[in-house]
């Protein structure tokens, strides 16, 4: 069995106002970084995984995400699994 | 008639639901703990309070989603029983797959603790069967995250099949973006489940059941439901 590292970073999906993110933005333009746009606020979600292969560890991790770690209907999210040796 | 009141660790609303529908209102009621596998035979109707059920921990709800009583819960849900999700219970409804959509941040991002003004857009509910129809009604809100979002084609789905109970408006009944507290898609404050059995309100009807308080515009809301069974 192995273990595995899953970083997870979940953000609200493109079409849904993130108004934490609008509210950075403005902020951040009133500092003069104008060429610093579309922000977007988030989460990030580590966890252990024991599994016998890199396959089965990203099928349920995303299981997790689908059922609890993200909201599908609102959320998307990325997941890179490190191996850890 | 009999409800029963679900306490999770974070509840904060649990109390005032129990005091109206009994103090107040003359039915009886129960606490039902989160731990429990079982929900009472005689339980008629289940209460899911407001509070920060786990803290609020990852979403608002998501984690009572998962307490052993919610599974059955949904049972009791499937088997066509009436539950009324307040405030945090709306955002487990939501979480539970019982209700569609989801509550997001309130658009101004801060946390909001007010009266509000309500239309009630369908009086015709297990929930509502009490009120007049178009009334105007005057209850608290107090949340953080109850800018109810769905996508377009479940917003028109409730709109078309008069799900949406409750709509944000002034105390003229009118319905636009300056009377909309939160953000929330359409000024939507409650919706019903399409079998018409499970209603879910970011408002606190609870917490005006008592003239003492100021206002008993929620009452109507309890005697509708206790008007199911007691005939």
């Amino acid at each position: 069995m192995k273990q595995f590292k899953g970083k997870v970073s979940i953000t609200l999906r493109e079409n849904i106002l993130d108004v934490q993110g609008k509210t950075i933005e403005h902020a951040l333009h009133s500092l003069n970084y104008n060429d610093l746009t579309h922000v977007r606020i988030g989460k990030y979600v580590e966890v252990l995984i024991s599994a016998e292969n890199t396959e089965i560890a990203q099928a349920r991790l995303s299981e997790a995400c689908n059922q609890l770690i993200a909201n599908p209907i609102i959320e998307d999210y990325k997941i890179i699994l490190e191996e850890i040796k | 008639m009999k409800f029963g009141i679900v306490v999770f660790p974070g509840s904060n609303c649990d109390h005032d639901a129990y005091y109206s529908v009994t103090g107040n209102l003359g039915y009886s009621a129960e606490y039902l703990w989160h731990k429990d596998t079982t929900i009472p035979k005689d339980i008629d109707c289940i209460i899911l309070p407001g509070g920060f059920s786990y803290g609020d921990y990852l979403r608002c709800g998501a984690i009572a989603r998962f307490s052993p009583l919610m599974n059955e819960v949904i049972k009791f849900a499937n088997n066509g029983g009436y539950i009324i999700g307040i405030c945090n219970g709306f955002q487990i409804l939501t979480e539970s797959g019982l209700l569609p959509g989801t509550l997001l941040r309130n658009e101004n991002l801060k946390f909001i603790c007010k009266d509000v003004f309500l239309k009630v857009e369908n009086n015709s509910t297990p929930f509502t069967n009490k009120f007049k129809s178009d009334s105007i009604i005057r209850i608290p809100i107090a949340h953080g995250e109850g800018n109810y979002y769905a996508d377009d084609s479940t917003v028109e789905k409730l709109e078309n099949e008069n799900q949406i109970v409750f709509r944000y408006t002034n105390e003229k009944g009118v319905a636009d973006k300056s009377f909309n507290p939160n953000g929330s898609i359409n000024n939507i404050a409650g919706i019903i489940s399409s079998n018409g059995r499970i209603l879910g309100m970011m408002p606190h009807p609870e917490r005006y059941c008592d003239d003492l308080l100021g206002c008993s515009d929620g009452t109507s809301v309890f005697h509708s439901i206790a008007n199911n069974f007691i005939k």
